[in-house]
């Protein structure tokens, strides 16, 4: 064995086009070639932009919160640009295998689905998320950071660890057949043998791992960092859904941890936990994978319930009707996520009984579900409601996500799921949940507080393009599917029978391409928008008249993000001190502010976790070794650092908040009618 | 954070002895409960596949009670839990005494004492290997058997890592704030190890025995 192991020359997915110039290797190649030239525009990119210094020390180094919320995001978006291209080519391949082979082999099509599901979830939805809780969460309970800054940049480095295997499968070696679940004994080394599986398994372990410290990170900090006044029932609803999402993460992403680690001592070891024969129990890791899958399905959704509830709010200038109901439904949606896991196998041989006792449990969660939707439509009755890009977004979605709920109800009555299961209904019915859901709400949340973020608005006029292209892409690429499946389409099918499918194909591949579209609208729309940012400037922090606290700084704000800590009394605090015309007071002293030092601990883990996973894959075994002792010798390290901390200068403090208040304080309020034109400079106007 | 009132947290809590440490401590230490709560839903799934693969998984290769020898087993666990006395006895000497070597002197019995016990546990596991050819490639069942008892193996050898930089941190830094708050977390690691393993002997080892 060579010293790279079982890594050998015509791994390279050229070598594969050279063997083979067929389009199927050509379409890999292709992928392959555009991640490498990626790669090297963006090294080319930050050498001669003189960039590499500031975005080690701003960036990667750096341990504040909203630096970390941003480069999850951007890593969601980068790997959601892979994650649409597969789908549409997905799309194309079953549109021209109709009656004929098509372009793709059945092989690479089961690497493109397994790539598809597994980066939308674990690359693209949860580093969204997370991305958006770390951002906005700190902000909206009065704090200066999440409780364990290192852990949060520890985290995002073992997510880009996880995500970086899986670019850099696209080029050396394959990637797993076994879908996004990745189910043994397929997945086992006897049906499996090769690089793929262990690719899947080593990004999913790094994402969750990642995750569990995340939820334990956000967990705390809501617990323990909230400023004073702001009790549970004072917190924005955003926060309440965290705080839901992080419990949920803390328990659900053990079992997968523990059922992709049993699957590799199976493939690697010789174990049986889940061959076939020797004892070994394939039930078992259904069991475990959906133990934590369906919660997971919740991790995902209710931080989007969240970014609704607040984008209804202030797109209305409406008070939140029904807050506690939502707070507690969404209590109701975290606890019951626990107890239905097993509705993502009914056909798999339980008895009729616990069939029944799991839909019926399943069917439970529409209900705390449905007074969401009711509570959402309620906070925009005789609310002033403006349309901008999250909104517009916002009522698609509680059309669209009632229809996925039904067909959600429909597949959780075990019988009528034995006639659905695993067809493309499935596959409609899910991605009408998670992307009117989840993406949309995402998007929604990235147009709402970018402003924050950065101090500019997006352009709205390619905002509402980009969401309309998005909304009649969704409906053209889904709706079709609903049929198909009844018709008895299954998923995953590399090939369907040709006849009555062609047309609603077609429909769907043109969907496709329209997402495709609404996304290349939304990079052109940040392009443009960052070209233009003195135009679209909103330095006073408050583009859309918000109402909690995070909207009372300035934008971008501030790395201590709060020059006194806020004391809070009610609730949609900002908003009532707007009413009131107390809001951009001035604090009556500065104290000097201590906070987190920057450290390259992170980045190192994230280095040695890649080496080792890369290494794991291929059977190198010094690196393996050489990246765990890489690890620990930096978490050891680390605990001898006795500086972990700088001071911030109480003078700089008031000099960068006076600078801020003075201006903003005498700064034109903006009416609402003037909200999406250049007037809007961050200084709202109280609505009475 | 601190408010004038002191908020106190699970476990050992220095609130009388060391203000400045205890106002630091309340975050962390819940912190690090909540990671421990995370590495139980680890061992409770752990538990779970045991559950299942230690009844239907023994495919024709040796069953639990004819592998299991109780004798071994009881020396590791009283080696385990005295160890988690001497912890104990070391968090009492970092609560009320200021001197170290007490402190340190525990550690050490306590870093012995788990030594031992994972050369017993090692000890075992060799024997059954050699005696009974029970190596996890043989059934379901010895897969989990020792994907379990060797989580928790290693659970306990990383903790006695961490004692050991404890050691060096104590006669480095003293009794900085950092450095008692990373022992107090220690000692809780330690103490739920102890309680894990209660659960590895009764339900692995004595019902193992029993069927």
């Amino acid at each position: 064995m060579t010293p790279f192991g079982l890594l050998d020359w015509s791994d390279l997915v050229f070598a594969g086009f050279l063997r083979d110039p067929s389009v199927n290797e050509a379409v890999a190649s292709a992928a392959g070639a555009f991640a490498v030239l990626g790669a090297v525009a963006a090294l080319v990119v930050l050498t001669v932009k003189g960039w590499w210094r500031p975005l080690w020390s701003g960036w990667l180094t750096s341990l504040d919160h909203k630096r970390i919320g941003i480069m999850y995001v951007v890593l969601g978006l980068v790997m959601f640009a892979r994650a649409i291209a597969e789908a549409s080519v997905m799309r194309a391949q079953q549109m021209a295998a109709l009656g004929e082979p098509g372009f793709l082999s059945a092989e690479h099509f089961g690497q493109l689905f397994t790539t598809h599901g597994t980066i939308m979830i674990f690359f693209v939805a949860m580093p969204l998320l997370t991305g958006i809780i770390n951002f906005v969460m700190p902000l909206q309970i009065g704090a200066r950071d999440v409780t364990f800054p290192l852990v949060n940049a520890v985290s995002l480095a073992l997510t880009a660890a996880g995500a970086a295997l899986l670019m850099v499968s696209l080029v050396v070696g394959r990637f797993s057949t076994g879908g996004w679940s990745g189910y043994p004994p397929f997945t086992g080394a006897a049906f499996s043998p090769g690089e793929g599986v262990d690719y899947w398994i080593w990004a999913v372990t790094l994402s969750s791992l990642g995750s569990t410290l995340t939820g334990m990170n956000f967990a705390v900090t809501i617990y323990k960092e909230r400023c004073p006044g702001m009790h549970l029932f004072r917190m924005p609803l955003f926060t309440w859904t965290a705080l839901c999402t992080s419990i949920l993460m803390i328990f659900a992403m053990a079992p997968l941890t523990v059922a992709t680690l049993m699957l590799a001592l199976d493939r690697y070891a010789g174990f049986h936990f889940f061959t076939a024969g020797s004892g070994g129990d394939m039930m078992n890791y259904a069991n475990l994978f959906w133990l934590f899958g369906h919660p997971e399905v919740y991790i995902l959704i209710l931080p989007a319930f969240g970014v609704w509830s607040e984008v209804f709010s202030t797109f209305s200038g409406k008070t939140l009707y029904g807050y506690t109901s939502l707070v507690i439904a969404t209590m109701c949606i975290a606890v019951l996520s626990f107890t239905v896991w097993l509705h993502h196998f009914f056909t798999m041989g339980q008895a009729a009984s616990i069939n029944a006792v799991f839909g019926v449990a399943t069917m439970l969660i529409g209900v705390p579900t449905g007074v969401k939707v009711y509570d959402w439509l309620l906070t925009m009755v005789r609310g002033r409601i403006r349309f901008r890009v999250p909104l517009i977004l916002g009522c698609y979605f509680l059309a669209t996500f009632v229809i996925g709920g039904l067909t959600g109800v429909l597949l959780a009555n075990p019988t009528v799921d034995y006639g659905t299961h695993n067809s493309l209904f499935l596959v409609a019915h899910f991605h009408n949940m998670l992307i009117p859901g989840l993406l949309f709400g995402m998007f929604a949340a990235i147009h709402f507080w970018f402003p924050k973020a950065f101090g500019f608005r997006l352009h709205e006029g390619l905002g509402v393009l980009s969401a309309f292209l998005w909304m009649g892409g969704f409906l053209c690429a889904f709706m079709p599917l609903y049929a198909l499946g009844l018709m008895g389409g299954m998923r995953r099918m590399a090939q369907l029978p040709e006849g009555p499918f062609g047309p609603l194909l077609a429909v769907a591949l043109l969907g496709a391409l329209m997402i495709a579209a609404g996304f290349a609208v939304f990079v052109l729309q940040l392009w443009w928008s960052v070209r233009h940012r003195d135009r679209l400037a909103v330095p006073h922090g408050d583009p859309w008249d918000g109402r909690t606290l995070e909207w009372a700084l300035p934008a971008p704000p501030p790395e201590w993000n709060f020059a006194v800590l806020p004391e809070v009394d009610r609730r949609d605090p900002f908003d009532a001190a707007k009413l009131a015309g107390i809001a951009y007071a001035l604090p009556d002293r500065y104290e000097d502010i201590e906070m987190p030092a920057n450290s390259a601990v992170a980045p190192a883990l994230g280095a040695a976790a890649f080496a080792v996973a890369f290494g794991l894959v291929w059977h190198i075994w010094w690196l393996v070794a050489f990246g765990l002792a890489a690890a620990l010798a930096a978490i050891v390290a680390r605990s001898f650092v006795t500086e972990t901390t700088r001071t911030i200068p109480a003078a700089h403090v008031r000099q960068v908040t006076e600078g801020w208040r003075s201006i903003a304080r005498v700064a034109t309020p903006c009416p609402r009618r003037a909200e999406a034109t250049g007037a809007n400079r961050g200084r709202a106007r109280p609505q009475q | 954070m601190s408010d004038v009132t002191a908020t106190r947290h699970p476990g050992l809590n220095l609130n009388h002895t060391d203000r400045e440490t205890h106002d630091r401590a309340e975050s962390v230490m819940f912190g690090f409960w909540v990671f421990m709560m995370s590495d139980l839903v680890l061992f409770a799934v752990l538990f779970a596949t045991y559950a299942a693969q230690s009844v239907h998984g023994i495919a024709g290769g040796p069953a639990p009670a004819e592998i299991f020898e109780l004798k071994s087993t009881l020396w590791q666990t009283l080696v385990l839990l005295t160890s988690s006395f001497t912890m104990g006895l070391a968090a009492l000497a970092l609560k009320y005494r200021d001197d170290r070597r007490r402190l340190v002197l525990w550690l050490l019995v306590t870093a012995a004492l788990g030594g031992t016990f994972l050369y017993l546990e090692g000890a075992d596991w060799l024997r059954m290997a050699r005696d009974h050819g029970a190596v996890p490639q043989v059934s379901g069942f010895l897969s989990i058997f020792y994907a379990l008892t060797g989580t928790h193996f290693l659970h306990v050898s990383a903790a006695m890592v961490w004692i050991g930089v404890m050691l060096v941190q104590i006669g480095r830094f003293g009794l900085k704030p950092e450095v008692k708050l990373r022992v107090m977390r220690l000692a809780i690691l330690w103490h739920l190890l102890d309680v894990v393993w209660i659960g590895i002997f009764t339900f692995v080892f004595l019902f193992g025995v029993v069927q």
